[in-house]
């Protein structure tokens, strides 16, 4: 079911699926991967304390990633600020059963792009890159993969609020095919249909 | 400190007056509570003056609430100025599913347009 929401009539062209390798515009090799949450505890074989299955370090690696997350690229409250409220975002965030891709740097993650499901099986994304990996072309190979992510697993209708006076981000979803849904509010929503 | 409290029914706004009654309790504010029909909410106004008043009577303060009619964040703005009032209290938005705040229309209005200050309730 679709609510009030506007969403354009034409399916999106094909998004590329991850795992998605490039190197990004100041040399660094990034690979875009799907995120697989971790097992909880419990469900999961032993393993050696001082070797984390790889789904608990990518989470750790996330969370590295947003405590170190200038302030300033904050938008409408998130990501929240403190390791603590950071945790608890992404548990609840993650809970949600939605799509989420991760953007690396060797061990170092760079970007974190996600659809998380709402109440009317649609999907709200929300993309961060780090600021050591701004401008880079990181971001867009990050939205791509998770489209198409999505796209792959039968997701139809996507999504998200922007702040109005943030043009880099509105930049970056009209160029994967976002369109404006509703432009009355201090946030303007945009939408895209992928299947 | 004479503080209007302005709720149309939204989740934000039942938290806006739980916060507000404790505060006017705790800094002996006059409080009044405005009651508008806010489109965005599925709580009728009739079910929101019974909270108001429970909630008011609840903490030992005067029962003062009011239902304003009309455009809701305009009503808000002109009682806030046409009664002296010093602070506007209002809800502070919903959280979308991954989290991000977003404000409601009577929010971004009575920010806009009032020479009252406001204060949103986290």
């Amino acid at each position: 079911m679709v609510g009030e929401r506007v969403y354009p009539e034409t399916v999106a062209a094909e998004f590329p699926r991850p795992p998605v390798s490039f190197t990004d515009g100041e040399g660094r090799a990034v690979e875009v991967g799907a995120y697989e949450q971790p097992v909880p505890p419990g469900a999961a074989p032993a393993h050696d304390e001082s070797d984390p299955p790889p789904a608990e370090r990518a989470f750790e690696a996330v969370v590295e990633m947003y405590a170190t997350f200038d302030p300033a690229d904050r938008a409408q409250g998130v990501p929240p600020v403190g390791e603590t409220r950071i945790r608890e975002w992404l548990d609840t965030l993650l809970a949600r059963e939605g799509f989420d891709v991760l953007a690396w740097n060797g061990d170092i993650v760079a970007g974190h792009a996600t659809l998380v499901p709402d109440s009317a099986s649609t999907y709200e994304l929300a993309i961060f890159v780090h600021q050591d990996y701004q401008g880079a072309g990181v971001g867009t190979r990050l939205i791509e993969a998770l489209l198409g992510h999505g796209q792959e697993h039968g997701v139809e209708y996507v999504w998200l609020t922007v702040e109005r006076w943030n043009r880099p981000a509105v930049a970056l979803y009209e160029k994967v095919g976002f369109e404006t849904a509703s432009a009355e509010s201090f946030e303007m929503e945009m939408s895209i249909r992928l299947n | 400190m004479n503080v209007l409290l302005g709720i149309g029914g939204a989740d934000d706004s039942l938290d806006a007056l739980d916060e507000t009654v404790a505060r006017a309790v705790d800094a002996g504010d006059d409080l009044m509570v405005a009651v508008v029909e806010n489109p965005e909410s599925d709580r009728v106004p009739e079910e929101l003056v019974d909270a108001a008043r429970a909630a008011l009577e609840d903490a030992g303060l005067p029962v003062d609430v009011r239902r304003l009619s009309g455009d809701p964040g305009s009503a808000i703005v002109e009682l806030a100025e046409s009664e002296g009032f010093d602070q506007v209290v209002l809800g502070g938005g919903q959280r979308s599913p991954m989290g991000k705040i977003r404000l409601g229309h009577i929010s971004e209005f009575v920010l806009l347009n009032s020479r009252v200050s406001v204060k949103l309730v986290r």
